[in-house]
C-alpha cells in the first residue's frame, strides 16, 4: 500500500476570500474516498486545486502526491501523472470530435510518459471497448465534445474519458447528479472496473446511491472550507438520516 | 468570350471605395530603383514579351500614374506610407553568390517553426533560399526529375496547360491575351494597375473542355513558388463543364526580404465548369514588436462566367504584418455558385482586413461566406464583407457567417458586412458571433494533458474546423499544425 495523496493543512483565498480553512486529508493507495458536505462548503475548490486550475490562491498548507510536491506541478503534469479530474460541469468545446479530444489527450499524456503513442486505429478499438462497457452510443465520438449533450451524457461522457486516460487518482466532482439510475449503476461498474487496477479515488457527492454501489472505503465530510468528520460509509447512512445539522450537532 | 462591359461595370461599381496607396522603402541589391516607363519596358523586355503585352503594361502603368493620389484609407489597418519611387520593381533571380549559404544564416526562429512543422531538411533549405538548394528540393518533393516529368506529361494528354504566365504569353499567346485583365481590370484598384505595370511571373492554368483536372494542381507550384517574386500574377481559366482544384502557397515561413507584396489572380468559370482555389499564407508576420513582416495586398477574384459555374476560395491566412485581400466572386451566369471559407489569424502586431465580395448578377445565383477570424496578442482583424444583388439577380441567396474568437485582451476582432440588395426577390441572411477562450475551457483541455499551445491549438481547430475540412486533405493537415505554430506564444 502506502499513501497515495496527503494533503495537510491546506488554506486557500479566492480573491481575498478563504475558502479551504486548514484542510487536512490522507489517501493510500487503492482508496476510495468519499467527500460529502453542503452547497458552498468547498468541495469543488478542492478539486479545483488538486487539478491544478489557476486564480487560486495556497497561503498555506501542502499537498504530496505520490511522493512530490503536487502545487509544483503544471496542471498538464499532473494529468499525465495521472491525476483525472470529472468536472461537475463538464465544459464545450465546439468543433473538435469527442475521439479526436481523448486520443490527442491520451497521447500527449503518454509522450509526455515516455511511451509510445497509439495510432488511430490501437486507439479506436480502446474507445469501442471502453464505450461498450459503459453502454454508451459510439455516435458520440464524432460529436465536439460536450456541445449539445444531455446533462447525463456529459457525466457519462467524463467517465469514459477517465476510462480512457487510466488515472491513478480520480476526483469525481458529483458525476452522480444528473445520471439516470440505470446510467448510474453503469458508471459505477465502470469506476469500479478501474478499481481493480490500483486506481484511488475521491467521490464528492450529495447522495447515498452512488456509495451504495462504489463501497467507499472512507467517507469525510467537509464543511466550512476543512474536514469535520471522517468515518467509514456508515457515516454515510448517518448523514443521510441525520442531515448535515444532526451530524455536526453531534460532534 | 471577352470582358463585358456589365463585368467592368459590376467590378468597377463593386471596388469603388477599395482602392488603396502606400509607400515603402524597399532595399533590394538590384536595380534600377523606382518606376518609370523605362522600368516596365525593361522588365518586359527581360521576360522577351511581345509588343501587345508591352503595349498592356504601359497602359497599366499610365492609368496607376493617373491614380496616384487616390488612396482612400478606409481599411482598419495602420502603417507608414510608402514612398513608390524608392523601391524596387525588378530583381533579378539571386546569383548563388548572393544567397545564405547554409540554414545557420536564416532567423532561428524561421527554422524552429519548418522543424514544428515537420518539413524535410532539403525542403527547408530550399524553402530558405539556400544556395544550391533548388535542385536538391526538387528531387525532394518528387523523389525524382522524372515524377515531375511524369506529372507534366500525363496534363498535356489532357489537353490541360499548367505553366508560369510568361510561359504561356510565348505558347499560348491567344489565350492569355482574351483573359488578361477580364476579371480584374488594370484600373480596379491602385496595386491592380500596379501588378498589370510590373507583374514578374506567376501561374498560368487553362482545363479544356470537358476535363477533370485529375489531381490538384499543388506540389508543383509548392517549388515554385520559393521563387516567385512581390507581383504574381495568375490566370485560371476553368472550360466548360471542366473542373481544376488549384492550391497555392506553402505552410512554411517564406523567407523575403520584399516588404510588399501585390499580386492578382483571375479565375474565369465557364458553362458548368467548377474551380476550386486553396490557398494557405504564412508570408514573415514580424516580431513581437510589429518591426519587419510582409505587406501582403492581393487581388483576387473569379468570374462565374457560364451557367451553372462555380468558383469556392478557400483560404487560410496566418502569415504577413497586413494582409489586405477580398477573393472575389462575381456570379454572371445564372445558377452559378460562389464560396468562400476564410479562417485567418492576427497574432502579435499583425493586422489583418480581409473577407470576400460576392456579387450576384445572374438569377438563381448562390453564395456562402464562412470567415473564422482569430485574434491574439495585440493583433487587429476585421472581416470585411460585401454582398450586392444586381437588378437581374431574381431568386439569388446569401448566406453569411462571420464568426470572431478572441484570445487575451489586448486583440481586437471587427466585422463590417456590406449587404446592397436591388431585387425584392432575392435573400441575404448574415451570423455573425465573437467568443473568447475562456479560462475555463483551458484548464479542461489541459487537465486532460496538453499543454497551453497544444490546449489552444486544439480550440482554435475546433474554431476553424468548418473552414479547415473544405480543404484538401494534405493542406489540412499542415493547416491544422499551422494554426497551432501561429499561436504560440498567445497564451500562459
Ligand atoms: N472564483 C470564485 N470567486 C469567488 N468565490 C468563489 C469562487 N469560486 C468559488 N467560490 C466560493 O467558494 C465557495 C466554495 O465553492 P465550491 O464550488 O467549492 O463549493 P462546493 O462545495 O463544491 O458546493 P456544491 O455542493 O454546491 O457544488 C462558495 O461559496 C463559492 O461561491
Ligand atoms: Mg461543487
Amino acid at each position: 500500500m502506502g499513501t497515495a495523496l496527503e494533503i495537510k493543512d491546506l488554506h486557500v483565498e479566492v480573491d481575498k476570500k478563504e475558502i479551504l480553512k486548514g484542510l487536512s486529508l490522507k489517501i493510500e493507495h487503492g482508496e476510495m474516498a468519499a467527500i460529502m458536505g453542503p452547497n458552498g462548503a468547498g468541495k469543488s475548490t478542492l478539486a479545483s486545486i488538486l487539478a491544478g486550475k489557476e486564480g487560486y490562491d495556497v497561503t498555506r498548507g501542502s499537498i504530496e502526491y505520490l511522493g512530490k510536491n503536487l502545487l509544483e506541478m503544471s496542471t498538464e503534469d499532473r494529468a499525465s501523472a495521472g491525476v483525472f479530474l470529472a468536472f461537475q460541469y463538464p465544459v464545450e468545446i465546439p468543433g473538435v470530435a469527442t475521439s479526436t479530444f481523448v486520443r490527442t489527450a491520451l497521447n500527449a499524456q503518454r509522450r509526455s510518459r515516455g511511451e509510445e503513442e497509439l495510432d488511430a486505429m490501437e486507439f479506436l478499438k480502446l474507445a469501442r471497448q471502453r464505450a461498450k462497457e459503459l453502454e454508451m452510443s459510439e455516435d458520440f465520438f464524432q460529436r465536439a465534445v460536450n456541445v449539445g449533450f444531455s446533462g447525463g451524457e456529459k457525466k457519462r461522457a467524463e467517465v469514459f474519458q477517465m476510462s480512457m486516460l487510466s488515472p491513478n487518482l480520480a476526483i469525481l466532482d458529483e458525476t452522480d447528479s444528473g445520471l439516470d439510475i440505470d446510467a448510474l449503476k453503469i458508471v459505477a461498474e465502470g469506476v469500479n472496473k478501474l478499481r481493480d487496477n490500483k486506481l484511488s479515488g475521491i467521490v464528492i457527492t450529495h447522495y447515498q446511491r452512488l456509495l451504495d454501489y462504489l463501497q467507499p472505503d472512507t467517507v469525510h465530510i467537509l464543511a466550512e472550507g476543512k474536514i469535520i468528520k471522517t468515518g467509514d460509509k456508515s457515516l454515510a447512512l448517518k448523514l443521510e438520516e441525520k442531515g448535515y445539522q444532526g451530524i455536526t450537532e453531534a460532534n | 468570350m471577352a470582358v463585358n462591359t456589365e463585368t467592368i461595370d459590376a467590378v468597377e461599381k463593386a471596388t469603388k471605395d477599395y482602392k488603396y496607396g502606400f509607400i515603402t522603402d524597399i532595399e533590394t541589391e538590384f536595380a534600377p530603383k523606382g518606376l518609370s516607363e523605362d522600368i516596365v519596358k525593361f522588365i518586359s523586355k527581360k521576360n522577351d514579351e511581345p509588343t501587345w503585352l508591352l503595349a498592356w503594361r504601359l497602359e497599366a502603368y499610365r492609368k496607376w500614374l493617373k491614380m496616384n493620389n487616390e488612396e482612400p484609407k478606409w481599411a482598419n489597418i495602420h502603417f507608414p506610407e510608402i514612398d513608390f519611387q524608392d523601391a524596387y520593381y525588378y530583381a533579378a533571380p539571386k546569383t548563388d553568390a548572393e544567397k545564405p549559404k547554409s540554414l545557420d544564416e536564416i532567423d532561428p526562429e524561421i527554422l524552429s517553426t519548418y522543424n514544428k512543422l515537420g518539413i524535410p531538411i532539403k525542403e527547408q533549405e530550399m524553402l530558405a533560399g539556400i544556395a544550391g538548394s533548388g535542385n536538391v528540393a526538387v528531387d525532394a518533393v518528387f523523389d525524382s526529375v522524372s515524377v515531375a516529368t511524369t506529372f507534366k506529361s500525363k496534363l498535356s494528354e489532357l489537353g490541360i496547360i499548367f505553366c508560369p504566365i510568361s510561359e504561356a504569353v510565348k505558347e499560348h499567346p491567344d489565350l492569355v491575351k482574351k483573359y488578361l485583365g477580364s476579371v480584374v481590370p488594370q484600373t480596379d484598384n491602385f496595386y491592380a494597375a500596379l501588378n498589370s505595370a510590373v507583374y514578374s511571373d506567376g501561374s498560368f492554368v487553362y482545363i479544356p473542355e470537358g476535363v477533370r483536372c485529375p489531381m490538384d494542381l499543388s506540389t508543383y507550384f509548392r517549388i515554385n513558388a520559393a521563387e516567385t517574386g512581390q507581383f504574381e500574377r495568375t490566370l485560371i481559366i476553368a472550360d466548360k463543364g471542366s473542373y481544376v482544384s488549384y492550391l497555392e502557397g506553402c505552410t512554411a515561413p517564406m523567407r523575403d526580404e520584399n516588404q510588399l507584396h501585390a499580386a492578382v489572380v483571375e479565375l474565369v468559370a465557364l458553362d458548368d465548369a467548377e474551380i476550386k482555389y486553396s490557398t494557405v499564407q504564412n508570408w514573415y508576420p514580424g516580431d513581437e514588436n510589429g518591426k519587419g513582416g510582409i505587406y501582403n495586398f492581393v487581388t483576387k477574384r473569379g468570374a462565374c462566367r457560364g451557367v451553372n459555374s462555380k468558383i469556392s476560395w478557400t483560404q487560410v491566412e496566418t502569415g504577413s504584418a497586413i494582409t489586405w485581400k477580398y477573393p472575389s466572386v462575381l456570379l454572371q451566369g445564372d445558377n452559378s455558385v460562389g464560396e468562400f471559407y476564410s479562417v485567418a489569424i492576427s497574432n502579435k502586431k499583425q493586422q489583418a482586413d480581409t473577407g470576400t465580395k460576392m456579387i450576384h448578377i445572374g438569377k438563381n445565383t448562390k453564395s456562402t461566406i464562412i470567415s473564422k477570424g482569430i485574434s491574439a496578442g495585440y493583433g487587429q482583424q476585421t472581416y470585411r464583407g460585401l454582398v450586392r444583388m444586381q437588378a437581374g439577380a431574381d431568386n439569388a441567396t446569401n448566406f453569411s457567417q462571420c464568426d470572431s474568437l478572441l484570445i487575451g485582451k489586448n486583440c481586437g476582432g471587427h466585422t463590417v458586412p456590406y449587404i446592397d440588395s436591388r431585387n425584392p426577390t432575392s435573400q441575404v441572411a448574415h451570423e455573425a458571433t465573437t467568443s473568447k477562450i475562456s479560462d475555463e475551457q483551458l484548464f479542461y483541455v489541459q487537465q486532460r494533458g496538453l499543454n497551453p499551445e497544444e490546449a489552444v491549438a486544439l480550440i482554435v481547430n475546433g474554431f476553424a474546423k468548418e473552414v479547415l475540412k473544405k480543404l484538401p486533405m494534405e493542406f489540412a493537415v499542415e493547416a491544422q499544425k499551422l494554426l497551432g505554430v501561429s499561436l504560440e506564444g498567445s497564451v500562459g
